[in-house]
């Protein structure tokens, strides 16, 4: 799926960030977290619910996940609000960069069936 | 949750091939040999791909990931000069939401033994039909794990 690689693209735009976004989803309580992010923004409490573990373990996940980048959060009142941080990218760009990927990759192919065909005699039809 | 609004956006591809206009031509315009490079990953179902090469003609690709929302692709070619233009416009659908009218256009240019293609799509993204957008969201979520994944298990075996 492209837009897979836009965010792959996002992560490998910030090399800095690239270890730290690495170490945080290598952990597969983080990998949830974001998977549950990634159909919208949660509260902390929200965030913990199918977690058997204690809130402050939940809040050191988040930590992890916040300083590397891929998530962002707010507090709001007494309540932390926690978002993915790729939706920082409006939808739109993420529709083009998704077109654009999948000509990349069907110009690749396109590319790699004329070298293969080079041979062919082109009066066909 | 549905705010009506257009996005644009356009970008250009620029391949440089050893290999003749007619021959690019009929790759893009040949049904039968277009659908040897235009098809999807592997991991989608299999598109269903249809194509009436002629100017008002129509095409269609209707496809997605197992699971996901079915992506429908719908073209109607605007303008073609064989070997050397050719231009549809289409529109774009997740199930039953249309999220997109796009213009795309290709232009083949010889260049001694090699033959120049640069592809050009101007897009309006209407943002306020395609929801909040989560589909799309989540499939590139959904994907990065499964790549990180993918890449996990590379870097644990070494």
């Amino acid at each position: 799926m492209a837009a897979a690689d836009l965010l792959l693209n996002i992560m490998l735009n910030q090399p800095s960030n690239l270890d730290l976004m690495f170490q945080a989803l290598a952990d597969p309580t983080r990998r949830a977290m974001i998977d549950r992010l990634s159909r919208g923004p949660a509260s902390v409490s929200e965030l913990a619910k199918p977690f058997a573990m204690s809130l402050p373990a939940v809040v050191q996940h988040l930590q992890a996940l916040e300083h590397s980048g891929l998530v962002s959060s707010q507090k709001v009142g007494r309540v932390r609000t926690v978002q993915i941080q790729p939706e920082a990218l409006s939808l739109a760009e993420q529709w083009l960069n998704d077109r654009r990927t999948a000509w990349v990759k069907r110009l690749d192919r396109l590319g790699d069936f004329l070298a293969e065909t080079a041979d062919e005699p082109e009066t066909r039809t | 949750m549905s705010q009506r609004s257009i996005t644009h956006g356009s970008f250009t591809l620029e391949r440089r091939w050893k290999t003749t206009p007619a021959r690019l031509y009929k790759a893009l315009s040949d049904e039968a040999t277009k659908q040897k490079w235009f098809s999807p990953p592997e991991t989608w179902n299999k598109d269903v791909h249809h194509m009436d090469f002629r100017v008002g003609g129509i095409e269609t690709s209707v496809g997605g990931p197992p699971g996901g929302a079915v992506h429908s692709f719908r073209a109607v070619y605007q303008d073609i000069v064989p070997n050397e233009r050719i231009i549809y416009s289409y529109d774009m659908h997740l199930d039953d939401v249309r999220i997109s009218v796009s213009l795309t256009s290709f232009e083949i240019k010889p260049d001694g033994d090699y033959t120049i293609l640069v592809m050009t799509e101007h897009g309006a993204f209407l943002d306020g039909f395609a929801g909040d957008g989560n589909e799309i969201r989540r499939e590139g979520t959904a994907g990065l794990l499964d790549q990180l994944g993918a890449f996990l298990a590379r870097e644990g075996a070494n």
